[in-house]
């Protein structure tokens, strides 16, 4: 890590300060769409991992979130609020679905892989929708929240600051993670897979434990997300999440932790705006169409995500200047 | 190394072939192939393409399985082993392809090369950059390799001669006893050639080095043993001076060399 602060490092302290001092100032309904929004960014740095970490392409990833969401519901006591064990189960049965899920499906690999990990993810989905189980297409009430200590989840600004913390400790730990020397090797299977094999690492249990870690900070994102509304039903593992969450990714630009966070928000930003009656009138009961342009538009003038406006900015303004490195198409170690 | 020392080294057989053969359907790559390869030798594989060569040395790597005969490294026999267990038992190779990470600097190729020792992939909280052994490791290949003043530079920027400079540099950061070098000349300049020829000469001494090559000059010139390859069998294996004089290398391959 260099010495002196790189811009990265700056936005991301600015970022999370903002966040910090956001309750002073949002209201009621701010702070509760700034939690959702905050909980999406977990979840969309749990699938970052994946995809800008290792070059898995998971499009089943709704799947931890959802099973993190339900275990929440159905492991709650019925009579006293829940404590720490509660979180600790959620993440717990996330990771363990998501360490089955990815045994079988990293012995495939490309197209495939994305068409496995949908599967499961459907798998998982039919179970929660059409069984009993999870109380089918209506889904399950979370009466009673859980209570951490001092910390009453209840309380939306309660919740608002452990939804904070818990961004900014995943996003800590995926920092650190990035360029540890599991991370490196991480990176190494996404560049170039067969040479890191043939240089002795044993790449398959390396992919697995990347994709169960993935799968419990997302069941991280989906307690929150349970706790938050109080509620689960089966949509919380459709694929249109795991679709929703990739294009998070993508728009915020991969192979960045801050595009992840810069991603969540900017979908969820835009999904607001364009479903307010306020600016759309009756055509906000259009959202999906408005959003889908604008998410098209920016992929298109956007190749590296809104991460790399600054850059692109730069060369606009200064020519192809020293940035060289970017042309392959890949870039190293950033947060 | 004394030459005493080094001629009995040339005895002890680091990686040994019985009897290897690949068929893809009706095509055999590799037919009956038996061969030795021995610390403080350079044993070059030659043949025209299609020979066979790169399947050989992907099947002693690991990275395809042979159809049948075993491989041995040492005394023990590795034929069902996985490519990454082979590599850590010593087995190094470098790709007639660039196989360098791009988008990585020269020395974090290296370093990411020689994490291969000291994996520790639980040390999370650890960075990668702070590892002194891999790191020490990464620079000592850089330097054999002749690219000491490169380490910062992106690997996807180097010239084509610096990027096999590169892939034996990754070769070498692990450590490895055996190098399977595939076509490790390929596409350079006669500066580079002999910097690359003087780099093998001193590898020589305490590697076992199989050597896969088309410039036949420099095959002749640092070969210590020369086996020829025709549509996946071996014709001729002798010295230098014995394959140059076999009757069947000459109409089948040298062609009057």
């Amino acid at each position: 890590m260099p010495s002196k602060p790189s811009a990265a490092f700056v936005f991301v302290l600015a970022f999370f300060a903002t966040l910090a001092l956001y309750p002073l100032v949002g209201g009621k309904f701010g702070v509760d769409l700034v939690t959702k929004i905050m909980i999406y960014a977990i979840f969309a740095l749990s699938l970052e991992l994946l995809v800008g970490g290792t070059g898995l392409v998971c499009f089943g990833q709704a799947a931890f979130f959802g099973i993190g969401a339900y275990a929440t519901v159905l492991l709650s006591p019925s009579s006293d609020p829940a404590g720490l064990a509660l979180w600790v189960f959620a993440i717990l049965a996330a990771s363990i679905y998501a360490f089955v899920v990815g045994a079988l499906s990293l012995r495939t690999s490309g197209v495939y892989f994305i068409m496995v990990t949908l599967a499961f993810a459907q798998m998982a989905y039919y179970v929660v929708h059409d069984t009993p189980l999870g109380g089918g297409t209506d889904g399950i009430y979370l009466y009673i929240k859980p209570v951490f200590g001092p910390f009453d989840l209840d309380q939306p600004n309660t919740l608002y600051f452990v939804t904070l913390l818990s961004l900014i400790a995943v996003f800590v730990f995926l920092a650190r993670l990035s360029v540890s020397r599991f991370g490196r090797a991480l990176a190494g299977i996404r560049v170039n897979e067969q040479r890191m094999r043939a240089t002795g690492f044993s790449t398959y249990p390396y992919k697995l434990a990347a994709f169960t870690i993935s799968g419990g900070l997302a069941g991280l994102a989906g307690f929150l997300f349970a706790v938050k509304d109080g509620f689960v039903n089966p949509e919380m593992l459709s694929w249109h999440l795991s679709g929703a969450v990739l294009i998070m990714i993508i728009l915020g630009g991969i192979g960045h932790l801050r595009g992840a966070l810069i991603g969540a928000f900017a979908f969820a930003l835009l999904q607001e705006l364009f479903k307010s009656e306020a600016i759309f009138g009756a055509f906000a009961k259009h959202w999906h169409l408005g959003l889908g342009l604008s998410i098209i538009a920016s992929v298109a003038l956007l190749p590296r995500g809104l991460v790399g406006v600054p850059a692109q900015l730069q060369e606009r303004l200064w020519g192809r200047s020293s940035r060289r490195a970017q042309s392959l198409g890949d870039t190293d170690v950033s947060h | 190394m004394s030459v005493t020392e080094a001629i009995a080294n040339r005895s002890e057989v680091l990686i040994r072939c019985e009897a290897l053969t690949r068929q893809w359907g009706g095509l055999i790559a590799v037919n009956q192939v038996s061969l030795d390869f021995c610390l403080g030798a350079v044993h070059a594989v030659i043949g025209t393409n299609g020979a066979g060569k790169s399947t050989l040395i992907n099947m002693l790597s690991g990275e395809i399985a042979p159809s049948s005969g075993s491989i041995y490294l040492k005394s023990e026999n590795i034929t069902a082993w996985s490519q990454p267990r082979r590599a850590q038992a010593g087995l190094g190779r470098s790709y007639q392809r660039n196989t360098i990470f791009p988008s990585f600097s020269v020395l974090e190729n290296c370093r990411l090369a020689a994490q291969s020792r000291t994996p520790k992939p639980w040390h999370w909280w650890q960075s990668a950059s702070s590892c002194a052994q891999s790191l020490a490791a990464a620079r000592q290949a850089a330097e054999l390799a002749g690219l000491q003043d490169w380490l910062d530079q992106t690997a996807g920027l180097l010239s084509h001669g610096q990027k096999r400079q590169l892939e034996i540099a990754m070769c070498l950061a692990g450590h490895p006893k055996v190098l399977l070098l595939d076509e490790p000349l390929a596409g350079m300049g006669a500066e580079e050639t002999d910097r690359m020829l003087t780099l093998l000469e001193k590898l020589r001494q305490d590697h076992a080095i199989l050597l896969v090559e088309h410039d036949m000059d420099a095959v002749f010139r640092i070969a210590d043993q020369i086996t020829v390859m025709v549509n996946g069998s071996v014709i001729a294996s002798g010295t230098p001076e014995e394959v140059r004089n076999n009757a069947e290398v000459q109409a089948a391959y040298l062609g009057g060399h």
